[in-house]
């Protein structure tokens, strides 16, 4: 808190106009105008929520993201109601039942998303251009989402459960997790599956779809020509990256079929 | 932007396409309303979610509890007591975390990260499946504690040599009624009685309640039932009828035809293969490779050769083939056009 009185004068030095910033010296210094600084740096409304997009997202696969994105949703929103009702609910229940069901297809269709959306990105490489921490923060998500959906299996109070948790504690036991995170313990796997694993999921897809925005979309690779025709020069082959835009496109130019 | 600003005679889109791949995009753009496609997108997953859920609906087979198995296999049942008493059971010679029977702990290479963690779930499979469940049956019956006070008293020696004669007569014991397994007669002391009184119980469901709730009024930890239950083959059996045992692909399976965990098909498929088929270290080679593989997966960008396998395989043309149709035409064309 500060005890220095607001004014209307210029902004001081260093402070961003329209951001709060320009009020009085030594404001600035604080640590929420900072934050806010930084954060209207790293993305700025128009980044954070842009309403255009390069023309070359256009393709199905960038709807993955998004229904993966989608089916989180559902299985948040199915997951609250089952878990408003308790654990015993949905087994003597036909609408606890059904609310289970519906857990149950939207992580099948949650996976099933997610993995397309990471074979997509995989095949871009959607790592270049300062985006590598998108794609560590995606895997990530994968792997803890495989074990928020693991402890929800084994948290079902049923055949399944039984079965599944007796089988998966030798892995666990062989490595030493078992020791600290016994699946055969419901109360365990149960806040594990409502709570602590739900937590990281939402706070690494959050902070994956804020680098999504901070860095936007990955260009498309450079368009080449077929290597056998074009990527030849005298003796030497050259490399697609030593070719310049210019002769890429000249390429282009003579090659009647360019992109396969 | 005006195209002719940036580069005379090419369009934004050749000049955007040439930029690194960190530049920001400064080619054409498109309209996109992010907010409108999540909303539409969670209506169609929500739609696509409820139509499964409809269709589909979900497994929910009821659990196997310690008095099913007892009156439907009271042998296999009271064999697995034995070894429990006795010491010879699956969990009884487990290794960490359950107890610290020596070189039980899986490795990986010299290493054991099973036997570094170290007992943390301490199981006594003698006193916490037979002995203390009988000794709370013992309040109320006079003959059983009796039993129990002569087999307290005996000597480990003798103790080992009923529990070995009993073991020995116990396959040829026959079940002859609702509750009653008769074992032929053998030197085996008080362990008839010790036996028939902890089967009665099991039938009852006494000591499905014993197991669950040993710890306190509120119970939430299934360890000690699962790991008795575990041990029998009843539980094991019914998983076989279901198509989930460990080679039948069974960790990613669930009962009945539904898709279980596909993706944890990886994982389960080293459970097929050898050396992790036949070796003794299999769960802990397999959570190693699997471990190396999920840090490849997540270091992808930094590994030279693995981050330039989508440069080499032409899957990208397919996803950008209106990008490069647009650049194509843009060159070919001559114009400004996007």
């Amino acid at each position: 808190m500060t005890d220095t009185v607001h004014s209307d004068s210029a902004p001081p030095n260093g402070a961003l106009p329209g951001t709060g910033d320009e009020n009085v010296t030594g404001d600035e210094k604080m640590w929420t105008a900072r934050v806010r600084r930084a954060a209207m740096r790293t993305l700025p409304p128009d980044k954070l929520l842009p309403d255009r997009q390069p023309s070359y997202v256009a393709s199905w696969i960038y709807v993955f993201g998004v229904l993966t994105i989608a089916a989180l949703v559902v299985i948040i929103a199915s997951g609250v109601v089952l878990t408003w009702k308790g654990p015993s609910w949905w087994h003597v229940s036909k609408v606890g039942l059904f609310f289970n069901s519906i857990h149950l297809w939207s992580v099948e269709l949650f996976f099933f998303f997610m993995v397309i959306h990471l074979w997509g990105k995989f095949f871009m490489a959607a790592w270049r251009g300062r985006r590598r921490a998108t794609w560590v923060t995606g895997v990530v998500c994968f792997v803890v989402s495989i074990g928020a959906a693991f402890t929800g299996y084994i948290s079902q109070q049923n055949f399944d459960s039984q079965w599944i948790a007796t089988q998966a504690k030798d892995g666990l036991n062989s490595v030493g997790i078992g020791a600290f995170f016994n699946v055969l313990n419901f109360g365990q796997m149960l806040l594990w599956h409502v709570l602590l694993l739900p937590a990281v999921v939402i706070a690494f897809v959050g902070l994956h779809i804020l680098l999504v925005r901070r860095r936007g979309v990955v260009h498309p690779f450079p368009a080449r020509a077929r290597p056998a025709r074009h990527r030849i020069t005298g003796a030497a082959t050259v490399p697609d990256e030593a070719l310049p835009s210019s002769e890429i496109e000249t390429v282009l130019h003579k090659d009647p079929e360019p992109v396969r | 932007m005006n195209d002719s600003e940036l580069v005379p005679g090419k369009s934004s889109l050749e000049v955007a396409a040439a930029l690194p791949d960190d530049a920001e995009w400064s080619g054409p753009t498109i309209r996109y309303d992010l907010l409108k496609e999540v909303v539409i997108a969670v209506v169609v997953v929500a739609l696509l979610a409820v139509g499964l859920a409809v269709l589909f609906s979900s497994p929910d087979d009821s659990p196997t509890t310690i008095r099913q198995w007892s009156t439907a296999d009271p042998g296999d049942f009271l064999t697995t007591a034995v070894a429990e008493l006795d010491g010879t059971s699956d969990v009884a010679t487990y290794g960490p975390p359950y107890n610290s029977t020596a070189g039980a702990a899986q490795k990986i290479g010299p290493v054991s990260l099973q036997q570094i963690a170290g007992v943390r779930v301490p199981i006594n499979t003698a006193q916490d499946f037979v002995l203390t469940p009988l000794a709370q049956q013992a309040q109320t019956t006079p003959r059983l504690q009796t039993a129990l006070a002569r087999f307290g008293a005996a000597p480990s020696g003798e103790q080992g040599t009923w529990e070995t004669n009993y073991s020995k007569v116990l396959g040829k014991g026959a079940k002859t009624g609702q509750g009653a397994f008769a074992v032929p007669h053998a030197n085996d002391g008080p362990v008839p009685t010790m036996f028939a009184s902890l089967l009665a119980m099991a039938d009852s469901g006494a000591l499905d309640a014993s197991l669950t709730s040993s710890t306190s009024f509120y119970g939430t930890d299934y360890t000690k039932p699962l790991l008795f239950l575990a041990d029998g083959s009843f539980l094991a059996d019914r998983a076989q009828t279901q198509h989930l045992s460990g080679d039948q692909w069974g960790m990613m399976n669930e009962t009945g035809s539904y898709p279980g965990q596909a993706w944890l098909w990886l994982y389960t498929m080293w459970y097929q293969v050898s050396p992790f088929n036949t070796s003794v270290n299999a769960d802990a080679l397999v959570w190693g490779v699997m471990a190396l593989l999920t840090l490849l997966l997540l270091l992808v960008p930094f590994i030279p050769g693995v981050r330039d396998i989508p440069r080499l395989v032409p899957v990208y043309r397919l996803i950008w083939r209106d990008h490069y149709r647009r650049l194509q035409s843009n060159k070919a064309g001559g114009t400004n056009h996007p």
